[in-house]
């Protein structure tokens, strides 16, 4: 289950929400946070392991959360899933033309080369990089670091562009720049 | 006009119209305190525990239908707090507590009684802050008044550091009006709930109406009177909700649940609508949920949608003020005598009656029910009671009628232990001219006995009833019945607690025997001042009925009877 919320840019804002889901008994699969087009906003992607109900749940709790401004379960939605990863593979001048031409296939990035090692920078739904993450690992994976998924809903802004649209007008123009990070 | 943060905390508070705070000194509030020095509009009561102060406010908030107000120290002061804000919070009382945290530049460095009391306070406010600079009390405040007040109100913490009370600046109250939105996007369970809701009510043979805090926080009283006169629908309430409806009202069941009386569950067994207002299926309402009204079709009126559809699944849910649902089914609810189903509940009465301790011959024993009873009668019911936690609350909610709302005040979701004394001193802040008693058990008075100095100090008139039998009560009881009566750690001493109450310049009897309840009760009543009364009871009672945690709703122990025949009770 998946779950988007837009919450107000304050320290702890993150806590309050995490904590509310160790209380109430939900494990959090994977949970990013990162900045909106809005000043002073920020939007949490929340994977989490549920069933129905247990969904309908947490969203009536989040929203008694001061901080928060808007929930949406997207779970059901049309929509776009991603996920990033950075890959460390071990390789060397003998296997490293193999491996960069495996990251090509999956439209990986090489970011990083040296003599022992590529990093390989991958973009995708989290299947997609598992993919990836499975062919690499004979070559031997070093390190890797995912950020988790981020969601967003096809078409039409979600509910959550039209909380926050009291607050100033809309600004659809997302640089590259508005980074998220994993938690 | 230019102020320091001290001075601002007050300013904001009289503004709010707060009378009364409940506190205690210490170095990391000392600047607010000085400041306090310029406003003596403002009652500060001296407690002799953090927690008292909590409970305090609680029951200010409680009898009065106000907010109540707490202050408190950094470090120790901050988390002796914790569990009167726990109570607040299960129980939706509001309430304000502010802390004085160290200066924000020792933030993080284990200062002296440095604690993180955002960060433990977290799940046990409905919202908290941690302000470290003068111009931002302002806002804090208002703002904490507003979320400890508005939909389903709870505890709200504010924490101060000690430089931000010291520090100066311009106080703009107008600028620091709370911007948040007041209400949320509704969440939909059901299609469009009001038709369908009147559609069920139209149609029931048996409803029954089970009525929760949330009727006495709604102020939806007489909506609900209305709703059952029209329709003719039994009233049975949560412990929370009692008050909420008359005791005398024929329509009324009493209270639910385990320790509700046979014919109040048997009936929400044999229910076929299941009308929930303000309240929220509780455990210790429901029994096993997969038994629970198996044959009722339920709707479900609640301001909280995290309530709607937890713990039991409902077929129409009204999310919203309770007045304003009311309200609006009002006029489309059929008038009805429903002769059949009141005549059930009536021969289910009956049935109980023969058990109920008061129709028991007279064994010379002295029954916590018989005192409960007869302090009723003598208050002709008109008394603020505040109780404890264990037997003698439920005694008191099975054997007090209560015919007015905001008349008994106890701790429920919580169960706190200790919470009677300073509630009850809490109300009669808020209702000066009401009597004002506490029921409590040897127990739990013993565990904030000590604000007994409080009431001294403040020269207040409030009336204890402890009712003592020499055991943790409740938990023996349980021992009783499912422990094989294996008494540990439940025996309890007690000291003499008319000499305890002398050490305090107050007056206090013991009672030992029947008769002696209605003079000792009356000699109490008519002392201007407070008085405890320690009514040594029989020590190896029990409450009934008792539905086991778990256990059916109508799988209940009842009380043997002579008149019955015991075999087929248990």
């Amino acid at each position: 289950m998946t779950l988007v919320a837009q919450v107000e840019n304050k320290p702890g804002v993150l806590n309050r929400v995490a904590s509310l889901f160790r209380r109430r008994g939900f494990n959090i699969e994977s949970l990013t946070v990162g900045h909106t087009q809005r000043p002073g906003i920020s939007r949490m992607t929340i994977v989490v392991d549920t069933d129905d109900s247990g969904i309908l749940r947490l969203e009536a709790n989040l929203y008694k959360l001061v901080n928060v401004l808007n929930v949406e379960n997207v779970t059901a939605t049309p929509s776009v899933f991603r996920d990033l990863a950075m890959i460390k593979v071990a390789a060397t001048p003998e296997t490293r033309a193999e491996i960069m031409q495996l990251a090509h296939v999956f439209r990986a990035r090489i970011v990083d080369v040296n003599n022992e090692s590529l990093v390989i920078e991958s973009t995708g739904a989290e299947d997609k990089i598992d993919g990836l993450v499975e062919v690499l690992r004979g070559y031997g994976i070093l390190e890797m670091a995912r950020t988790g998924r981020l969601a967003m809903t096809r078409g039409r802004p979600g509910n959550g562009s039209e909380v926050a649209a009291g607050a100033d007008e809309h600004d659809d123009s997302v640089s590259d720049e508005s980074v998220s990070y994993s938690v | 006009m230019k102020k320091t943060g001290g001075e601002i905390i007050w300013e904001c508070l009289k503004r709010e119209e707060v009378q009364h705070v409940f506190g205690y000194p210490g170095g990391a509030i000392l600047p607010a305190y000085d400041a306090l020095c310029k406003y003596p509009e403002i009652h500060h009561v001296l407690v002799r525990h953090e927690q008292g102060a909590a409970h305090m406010a609680d029951g200010y908030a409680r009898a009065g239908g106000g907010v109540g107000v707490v202050i408190a120290t950094s470090g120790p002061g901050a988390t002796n707090l914790v569990t009167g804000i726990a109570t607040a919070m299960m129980d939706s009382s509001p309430i304000v507590c502010i802390t004085g945290q160290v200066g924000s530049k020792l933030i993080g460095y284990d200062a002296f009684q440095e604690t993180d009391i955002t960060g433990i306070t977290l799940p046990i406010t409905k919202h908290n802050y941690l302000v470290t600079r003068a111009e931002d009390i302002a806002a804090a405040i208002r703002e904490a008044f507003w979320v400890a007040k508005s939909g389903r109100p709870g505890p709200v913490l504010i924490d101060v550091t000690k430089d931000a009370q010291q520090a100066s600046c311009e106080f703009d109250w107008d600028a620091a009006e709370p911007q948040r939105r007041t209400c949320r996007p509704a969440i939909c369970f059901s299609a469009p709930p009001c038709a369908d809701a009147l559609e069920l009510i139209n149609q029931a043979k048996r409803p029954v109406i089970l009525a929760g805090h949330g009727i006495l926080l709604s102020g939806a009283m007489r909506e609900l009177c209305a709703l059952a006169e029209r329709a003719q629908i039994p009233v049975a309430m949560t412990l929370l909700g009692i008050g909420c409806f008359p005791a005398s009202h024929p329509l009324n069941l009493g209270m639910m649940g385990m320790h509700g009386e046979a014919w109040v569950n048997t009936a929400i067994q044999e229910a076929d609508l299941i009308l929930a207002l303000g309240m929220r299926f509780d455990d210790r309402v429901t029994g096993n949920l997969k038994t629970f009204a198996p044959n009722a079709k339920k709707i479900h009126l609640e301001i909280d949608p995290a309530e709607v559809n937890k713990n039991v699944k409902v077929d129409v849910a009204l999310i919203g003020d309770l007045r304003d649902f009311l309200d609006e089914l009002l006029p489309g609810v059929k008038a009805s005598n429903n002769e059949a189903w009141l005549a059930r509940i009536h021969e289910l009465k009956g049935d109980s009656a023969v058990r109920d301790i008061q129709n028991l011959p007279d064994d010379g024993h002295l029954y916590a029910a018989h005192v409960v009873n007869d302090l009723w009668r003598e208050t002709a019911g008109d008394a603020v009671v505040v109780t404890d936690v264990g037997q003698h609350q439920m005694w008191e909610a099975q054997y007090y009628k209560h015919e007015k709302p905001r008349t008994l005040i106890t701790s429920g979701g919580l169960g706190t232990m200790g919470f009677a004394l300073p509630a009850a001193i809490g109300a009669k802040f808020a209702r000066p001219d009401a009597e004002v008693w506490v029921v409590a058990g040897d127990g739990g008075f013993q565990m904030t006995m000590a604000e007994l100095a409080t009431i001294a100090q403040e020269n207040l008139e409030i009336k204890v009833a402890i009712i003592n039998n020499g055991y943790l009560g409740m938990v023996r009881q349980w021992q009783e019945f499912f422990y094989e009566r294996r008494y540990k750690a439940t025996p309890l001493y007690s000291p003499d607690f008319v000499q305890l109450a002398k050490a305090f310049d107050l007056r206090g009897a013991t009672v030992r025997k029947r008769a002696e309840v209605i003079p000792t009760v009356r000699e109490a009543r008519q002392h201007r001042g407070t008085y405890v009364i320690n009514f040594c009871v029989e020590q190896e009672d029990s409450v009934f009925p008792m539905v086991p945690a778990g256990a059916d709703l109508h799988a209940m122990i009842r009380r043997p009877s002579p008149l019955v025949e015991t075999a087929q009770d248990m």
